[in-house]
Protein backbone atom coordinates (compact mmCIF):
# COMPACT_ATOMS: atom_id res chain seq x y z
CA UNK A 1 0.00 0.00 0.00
CA UNK A 2 2.91 2.01 1.02
CA UNK A 3 4.77 1.49 -2.51
CA UNK A 4 1.67 2.33 -4.34
CA UNK A 5 1.38 5.73 -2.45
CA UNK A 6 4.41 6.63 -2.76
CA UNK A 7 5.12 5.82 -6.25
CA UNK A 8 2.41 7.25 -7.47
CA UNK A 9 3.02 10.48 -5.62
CA UNK A 10 6.58 10.92 -6.74
CA UNK A 11 5.54 10.47 -10.55
CA UNK A 12 3.04 13.09 -10.30
CA UNK A 13 5.51 15.41 -8.65
CA UNK A 14 7.80 14.64 -11.18
CA UNK A 15 5.27 15.56 -13.72
CA UNK A 16 4.32 18.94 -11.83
CA UNK A 17 8.45 19.56 -11.67
CA UNK A 18 8.81 18.54 -15.51
CA UNK A 19 6.22 20.99 -16.56
CA UNK A 20 8.24 23.70 -14.42
CA UNK A 21 10.83 23.38 -15.88
CA UNK A 22 8.78 23.63 -19.29
CA UNK A 23 7.76 27.24 -17.81
CA UNK A 24 11.29 28.09 -17.37
CA UNK A 25 12.51 26.92 -20.62
CA UNK A 26 9.97 28.87 -22.56
CA UNK A 27 11.18 32.01 -20.74
CA UNK A 28 14.47 31.10 -21.88
CA UNK A 29 13.69 30.81 -25.44
CA UNK A 30 10.99 33.67 -25.36
CA UNK A 31 12.90 36.49 -23.36
CA UNK A 32 12.16 38.96 -24.47
CA UNK A 33 15.39 40.39 -22.79
CA UNK A 34 18.23 39.24 -21.55
CA UNK A 35 17.57 39.74 -17.49
CA UNK A 36 14.49 37.58 -18.02
CA UNK A 37 16.35 34.62 -20.00
CA UNK A 38 19.15 34.76 -16.77
CA UNK A 39 15.85 34.66 -14.76
CA UNK A 40 14.38 31.56 -16.77
CA UNK A 41 17.79 30.19 -16.07
CA UNK A 42 17.94 30.86 -12.10
CA UNK A 43 14.82 28.88 -12.23
CA UNK A 44 16.17 25.78 -14.18
CA UNK A 45 18.15 25.76 -12.12
CA UNK A 46 16.33 25.65 -8.62
CA UNK A 47 13.69 23.09 -10.40
CA UNK A 48 16.24 20.47 -11.73
CA UNK A 49 17.88 20.70 -8.13
CA UNK A 50 14.13 19.51 -6.80
CA UNK A 51 13.74 16.88 -9.61
CA UNK A 52 17.50 15.31 -8.82
CA UNK A 53 15.76 14.94 -5.43
CA UNK A 54 13.05 13.16 -6.18
CA UNK A 55 14.56 10.84 -7.81
CA UNK A 56 17.15 10.03 -4.89
CA UNK A 57 13.75 9.16 -3.07
CA UNK A 58 12.76 7.15 -5.87
CA UNK A 59 15.94 4.83 -6.01
CA UNK A 60 16.85 5.53 -2.45
CA UNK A 61 20.64 5.93 -3.17
CA UNK A 62 23.18 9.23 -2.17
CA UNK A 63 24.37 10.00 -5.48
CA UNK A 64 21.46 12.21 -6.53
CA UNK A 65 21.62 14.28 -3.36
CA UNK A 66 25.55 14.71 -4.04
CA UNK A 67 23.99 15.91 -7.82
CA UNK A 68 21.70 18.44 -6.29
CA UNK A 69 24.43 20.04 -4.00
CA UNK A 70 26.92 20.87 -7.23
CA UNK A 71 23.87 22.21 -8.71
CA UNK A 72 22.60 24.37 -5.86
CA UNK A 73 26.49 25.70 -5.23
CA UNK A 74 26.90 26.13 -9.56
CA UNK A 75 23.74 27.95 -10.23
CA UNK A 76 24.30 30.53 -7.76
CA UNK A 77 27.76 31.12 -9.57
CA UNK A 78 27.04 31.15 -13.36
CA UNK A 79 24.14 33.29 -12.26
CA UNK A 80 25.51 35.65 -10.55
CA UNK A 81 28.06 35.97 -13.39
CA UNK A 82 25.69 36.57 -15.67
CA UNK A 83 23.87 39.29 -13.36
CA UNK A 84 26.89 40.83 -12.85
CA UNK A 85 28.08 40.89 -16.82
CA UNK A 86 24.38 42.64 -17.76
CA UNK A 87 25.32 45.51 -15.22
CA UNK A 88 28.99 46.10 -16.16
CA UNK A 89 29.68 44.10 -19.38
CA UNK A 90 32.61 42.45 -17.41
CA UNK A 91 32.41 39.42 -14.86
CA UNK A 92 35.42 40.33 -12.47
CA UNK A 93 36.03 44.19 -12.09
CA UNK B 1 48.94 34.83 13.46
CA UNK B 2 47.94 33.23 15.96
CA UNK B 3 45.38 35.84 16.64
CA UNK B 4 43.68 35.29 13.22
CA UNK B 5 43.62 31.93 13.40
CA UNK B 6 41.27 32.20 16.11
CA UNK B 7 39.57 35.51 15.19
CA UNK B 8 36.08 34.50 14.33
CA UNK B 9 35.38 31.08 16.60
CA UNK B 10 31.98 31.00 15.68
CA UNK B 11 32.69 30.87 11.67
CA UNK B 12 34.93 28.06 12.56
CA UNK B 13 32.12 26.15 14.72
CA UNK B 14 29.98 27.00 11.17
CA UNK B 15 32.55 25.63 8.99
CA UNK B 16 33.42 22.69 11.20
CA UNK B 17 29.38 21.50 11.37
CA UNK B 18 28.48 21.84 8.18
CA UNK B 19 31.83 19.75 7.25
CA UNK B 20 30.65 16.76 9.18
CA UNK B 21 27.33 17.12 7.71
CA UNK B 22 28.21 17.17 4.21
CA UNK B 23 30.38 13.35 5.24
CA UNK B 24 27.55 12.38 7.63
CA UNK B 25 30.42 11.04 9.89
CA UNK B 26 31.98 12.33 13.67
CA UNK B 27 34.73 10.27 13.44
CA UNK B 28 38.09 11.63 14.48
CA UNK B 29 39.83 12.20 11.22
CA UNK B 30 37.00 13.88 9.84
CA UNK B 31 36.67 16.35 12.62
CA UNK B 32 40.35 17.28 12.85
CA UNK B 33 39.74 18.09 8.99
CA UNK B 34 36.91 20.14 10.09
CA UNK B 35 38.44 21.82 11.99
CA UNK B 36 41.40 22.77 10.11
CA UNK B 37 39.15 24.14 7.68
CA UNK B 38 37.10 26.08 10.05
CA UNK B 39 40.20 27.73 11.36
CA UNK B 40 41.51 28.21 7.71
CA UNK B 41 38.56 30.39 6.83
CA UNK B 42 39.02 32.32 10.12
CA UNK B 43 42.26 33.27 8.58
CA UNK B 44 40.89 34.08 5.15
CA UNK B 45 38.15 35.94 6.41
CA UNK B 46 40.40 38.02 8.47
CA UNK B 47 42.23 39.27 5.79
CA UNK B 48 39.17 41.44 4.05
CA UNK B 49 39.02 42.82 7.93
CA UNK B 50 35.57 43.04 8.10
CA UNK B 51 33.77 45.17 10.78
CA UNK B 52 33.24 43.96 14.15
CA UNK B 53 29.84 41.66 14.99
CA UNK B 54 28.08 42.23 17.61
CA UNK B 55 24.80 39.83 17.09
CA UNK B 56 23.87 38.98 20.87
CA UNK B 57 20.06 37.82 22.44
CA UNK B 58 19.76 34.07 21.14
CA UNK B 59 16.20 34.20 22.32
CA UNK B 60 16.07 37.23 19.73
CA UNK B 61 17.46 35.42 16.99
CA UNK B 62 14.97 32.26 17.39
CA UNK B 63 12.10 34.54 17.62
CA UNK B 64 13.05 36.39 14.68
CA UNK B 65 13.80 33.21 12.51
CA UNK B 66 10.46 31.58 13.78
CA UNK B 67 8.77 35.00 13.01
CA UNK B 68 10.36 34.80 9.71
CA UNK B 69 9.18 31.19 8.89
CA UNK B 70 5.67 32.22 9.56
CA UNK B 71 5.90 35.06 7.26
CA UNK B 72 7.44 32.88 4.12
CA UNK B 73 4.79 30.29 4.27
CA UNK B 74 2.13 33.37 4.33
CA UNK B 75 3.39 35.26 1.77
CA UNK B 76 3.65 31.97 -0.77
CA UNK B 77 0.28 31.23 -0.19
CA UNK B 78 -0.33 34.99 -1.07
CA UNK B 79 1.87 35.13 -4.23
CA UNK B 80 0.47 31.82 -5.10
CA UNK B 81 -3.30 33.10 -5.27
CA UNK B 82 -2.02 36.29 -7.10
CA UNK B 83 0.13 33.81 -9.83
CA UNK B 84 -3.46 32.28 -10.11
CA UNK B 85 -5.65 34.88 -10.05
CA UNK B 86 -7.15 36.98 -13.70
CA UNK B 87 -4.41 39.35 -14.96
CA UNK B 88 -6.43 42.36 -14.60
CA UNK B 89 -6.18 42.47 -10.67
CA UNK B 90 -2.42 42.89 -10.45
CA UNK B 91 -0.62 45.71 -9.22
CA UNK B 92 2.67 46.04 -8.42
CA UNK B 93 5.20 48.64 -8.02
CA UNK B 94 8.06 50.51 -6.50
CA UNK B 95 8.18 52.04 -3.38
CA UNK B 96 10.53 54.05 -0.54
CA UNK B 97 10.60 53.43 2.51
CA UNK B 98 12.95 54.82 5.44
CA UNK B 99 15.28 53.14 7.60
CA UNK B 100 15.75 53.55 11.03
CA UNK B 101 19.03 50.73 11.12
CA UNK B 102 22.27 51.45 10.09
CA UNK B 103 24.11 48.64 11.34
CA UNK B 104 25.30 46.76 8.52
CA UNK B 105 25.37 43.07 9.35
CA UNK B 106 21.53 44.33 10.10
CA UNK B 107 20.65 45.88 6.74
CA UNK B 108 22.38 42.01 4.79
CA UNK B 109 19.93 40.51 7.28
CA UNK B 110 17.00 42.52 6.21
CA UNK B 111 17.61 42.81 2.83
CA UNK B 112 18.07 38.76 2.60
CA UNK B 113 14.55 38.40 4.42
CA UNK B 114 12.71 41.28 2.49
CA UNK B 115 13.85 39.05 -0.63
CA UNK B 116 13.91 35.28 0.50
CA UNK B 117 10.25 36.64 1.57
CA UNK B 118 7.63 35.80 -1.90
CA UNK B 119 5.95 39.23 -2.94
CA UNK B 120 9.20 41.99 -1.84
CA UNK B 121 12.42 42.81 -3.19
CA UNK B 122 15.04 44.34 -1.90
CA UNK B 123 16.64 46.87 -4.64
CA UNK B 124 18.79 49.33 -3.85
CA UNK B 125 19.76 51.36 -0.43
CA UNK B 126 21.35 54.80 0.04
CA UNK B 127 23.66 55.04 3.37
CA UNK B 128 23.29 58.49 2.72
CA UNK B 129 20.04 58.86 3.36
CA UNK B 130 18.85 56.07 4.63
CA UNK B 131 16.04 55.51 1.80
CA UNK B 132 15.37 51.57 1.06
CA UNK B 133 14.19 51.10 -2.54
CA UNK B 134 11.78 48.23 -2.03
CA UNK B 135 9.73 46.20 -5.35
CA UNK B 136 6.45 44.78 -4.31
CA UNK B 137 4.37 42.39 -5.93
CA UNK B 138 1.04 43.13 -4.45
CA UNK B 139 0.87 47.24 -4.06
CA UNK B 140 -2.19 48.00 -2.32
CA UNK B 141 -1.56 49.44 0.45
CA UNK B 142 1.59 51.61 0.89
CA UNK B 143 1.53 52.04 4.68
CA UNK B 144 0.94 48.29 5.25
CA UNK B 145 4.28 47.22 3.57
CA UNK B 146 5.76 50.17 5.26
CA UNK B 147 5.07 48.54 8.83
CA UNK B 148 5.52 45.11 8.03
CA UNK B 149 9.04 46.45 7.16
CA UNK B 150 9.24 48.74 10.55
CA UNK B 151 8.17 45.20 12.53
CA UNK B 152 11.22 43.25 11.22
CA UNK B 153 13.66 46.65 12.40
CA UNK B 154 12.66 46.62 15.56
CA UNK B 155 13.18 42.83 15.59
CA UNK B 156 16.54 43.57 14.32
CA UNK B 157 17.62 46.09 16.44
CA UNK B 158 16.80 43.82 19.57
CA UNK B 159 19.38 41.21 17.79
CA UNK B 160 22.46 44.10 16.29
CA UNK B 161 22.80 46.59 19.31
CA UNK C 1 12.73 0.78 -6.90
CA UNK C 2 14.30 -0.96 -4.56
CA UNK C 3 13.83 2.07 -1.75
CA UNK C 4 10.18 1.82 -1.82
CA UNK C 5 9.46 -0.79 -0.31
CA UNK C 6 10.24 -0.73 3.51
CA UNK C 7 8.09 2.12 4.60
CA UNK C 8 5.72 2.11 7.27
CA UNK C 9 2.11 3.63 5.67
CA UNK C 10 2.18 7.14 7.87
CA UNK C 11 5.33 7.63 6.78
CA UNK C 12 4.41 7.19 3.18
CA UNK C 13 1.68 9.78 3.35
CA UNK C 14 3.54 12.32 4.80
CA UNK C 15 6.54 11.97 1.90
CA UNK C 16 3.59 12.12 -0.43
CA UNK C 17 2.37 15.40 1.16
CA UNK C 18 5.75 16.82 1.25
CA UNK C 19 6.75 15.81 -2.30
CA UNK C 20 3.65 17.07 -3.39
CA UNK C 21 3.30 20.24 -1.85
CA UNK C 22 6.73 21.32 -3.03
CA UNK C 23 6.18 20.53 -6.54
CA UNK C 24 2.93 22.19 -6.64
CA UNK C 25 4.54 25.27 -5.26
CA UNK C 26 7.65 25.31 -8.06
CA UNK C 27 5.37 24.75 -10.56
CA UNK C 28 3.05 27.90 -9.44
CA UNK C 29 5.95 29.75 -9.01
CA UNK C 30 7.24 28.78 -12.33
CA UNK C 31 3.70 29.28 -14.08
CA UNK C 32 4.26 33.58 -12.27
CA UNK C 33 6.90 33.23 -14.56
CA UNK C 34 5.24 32.83 -17.59
CA UNK C 35 2.45 35.06 -17.22
CA UNK C 36 3.56 38.10 -15.50
CA UNK C 37 4.26 40.60 -18.10
CA UNK C 38 6.78 42.57 -16.98
CA UNK C 39 10.18 41.64 -15.86
CA UNK C 40 9.94 43.25 -12.58
CA UNK C 41 6.91 41.39 -11.99
CA UNK C 42 8.17 37.60 -12.83
CA UNK C 43 10.95 38.34 -10.35
CA UNK C 44 8.98 37.41 -7.87
CA UNK C 45 7.97 34.19 -9.35
CA UNK C 46 11.17 32.15 -8.83
CA UNK C 47 11.22 32.52 -4.79
CA UNK C 48 8.23 30.71 -4.66
CA UNK C 49 9.98 27.61 -5.64
CA UNK C 50 13.06 28.66 -3.49
CA UNK C 51 11.57 28.71 -0.44
CA UNK C 52 8.61 26.57 0.35
CA UNK C 53 9.21 24.30 -2.70
CA UNK C 54 12.69 23.66 -1.99
CA UNK C 55 11.67 23.04 1.64
CA UNK C 56 8.71 20.36 0.96
CA UNK C 57 10.91 18.32 -1.74
CA UNK C 58 14.09 18.87 1.12
CA UNK C 59 11.53 17.57 3.99
CA UNK C 60 9.98 14.58 1.88
CA UNK C 61 14.09 13.68 1.19
CA UNK C 62 14.94 13.88 4.72
CA UNK C 63 11.64 12.08 6.12
CA UNK C 64 12.28 8.89 3.48
CA UNK C 65 15.91 8.75 4.40
CA UNK C 66 15.53 8.57 8.38
CA UNK C 67 12.77 6.02 8.34
CA UNK C 68 14.34 3.94 5.66
CA UNK C 69 17.99 3.70 6.56
CA UNK C 70 16.90 4.01 10.74
CA UNK C 71 18.99 6.94 11.29
CA UNK C 72 18.06 10.86 11.08
CA UNK C 73 19.75 12.09 7.92
CA UNK C 74 20.03 15.83 8.04
CA UNK C 75 22.50 16.63 5.17
CA UNK C 76 19.56 18.00 2.97
CA UNK C 77 19.94 21.33 5.66
CA UNK C 78 22.59 22.16 3.55
CA UNK C 79 21.06 22.57 -0.04
CA UNK C 80 18.38 24.49 1.81
CA UNK C 81 21.19 26.65 3.69
CA UNK C 82 22.16 27.19 0.09
CA UNK C 83 19.32 28.22 -1.59
CA UNK C 84 18.08 30.41 1.27
CA UNK C 85 21.57 32.46 0.82
CA UNK C 86 21.90 32.99 -2.54
CA UNK C 87 18.77 33.39 -4.15
CA UNK C 88 18.06 36.56 -2.16
CA UNK C 89 22.46 37.76 -3.49
CA UNK C 90 21.28 36.47 -7.04
CA UNK C 91 17.58 38.40 -7.03
CA UNK C 92 18.66 41.16 -6.00
CA UNK C 93 21.89 41.60 -8.56
CA UNK C 94 19.43 40.33 -11.36
CA UNK C 95 17.11 43.48 -10.69
CA UNK C 96 19.78 45.93 -10.18
CA UNK C 97 21.29 45.11 -13.42
CA UNK C 98 17.93 45.24 -15.39
CA UNK C 99 16.87 48.56 -13.68
CA UNK C 100 20.37 49.73 -14.80
CA UNK C 101 19.34 48.42 -18.02
CA UNK C 102 16.59 49.96 -18.43
CA UNK C 103 17.51 53.35 -17.01
CA UNK C 104 20.77 53.45 -19.64
CA UNK C 105 17.61 52.96 -22.73
CA UNK C 106 15.70 56.01 -21.08
CA UNK C 107 12.81 54.44 -19.29
CA UNK C 108 12.77 57.60 -16.94
CA UNK C 109 9.43 56.49 -14.40
CA UNK C 110 11.95 53.82 -13.06
CA UNK C 111 13.68 54.70 -9.87
CA UNK C 112 17.57 55.64 -9.68
CA UNK C 113 19.86 52.62 -8.87
CA UNK C 114 22.77 54.32 -9.00
CA UNK C 115 25.07 53.61 -5.39
CA UNK C 116 26.66 56.12 -3.73
CA UNK C 117 30.52 54.67 -5.55
CA UNK C 118 29.17 55.71 -8.74
CA UNK C 119 28.95 59.35 -8.34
Amino acid sequence: MSLVILSWSITIAQVMLGLACACATSRILAGPRAQDRILGLDTLYVTIMLVLLTFGIRSGTNIFFEAALVIAVLGFVGTVALAKFLMRGEVIE
Amino acid sequence: MMARVFAYPRLSVFVLIVWLTLNQSISPGQIIIGTALGLFAAVTLSALQQPGLRAGNPVAILRLVGFVGLEIVRSNIAVARIVLRPRAERRSGFLTIKLEIDDPYALTVLACILTATPGSLWVNYDPRTGLLLLHVLDLIDEAEWASIVAGYEARLKEIFR
Amino acid sequence: MSGLTDLPLWAAILVSIFVLAGSAMTLIGALGLLRFRTFYERVHAPTLGASLGTVGVLAASMLFFSVTRERVVVHEVLIFLFITMTTPVTLMLLTRSALYRDRAEGQDDLPDVRSVEDR
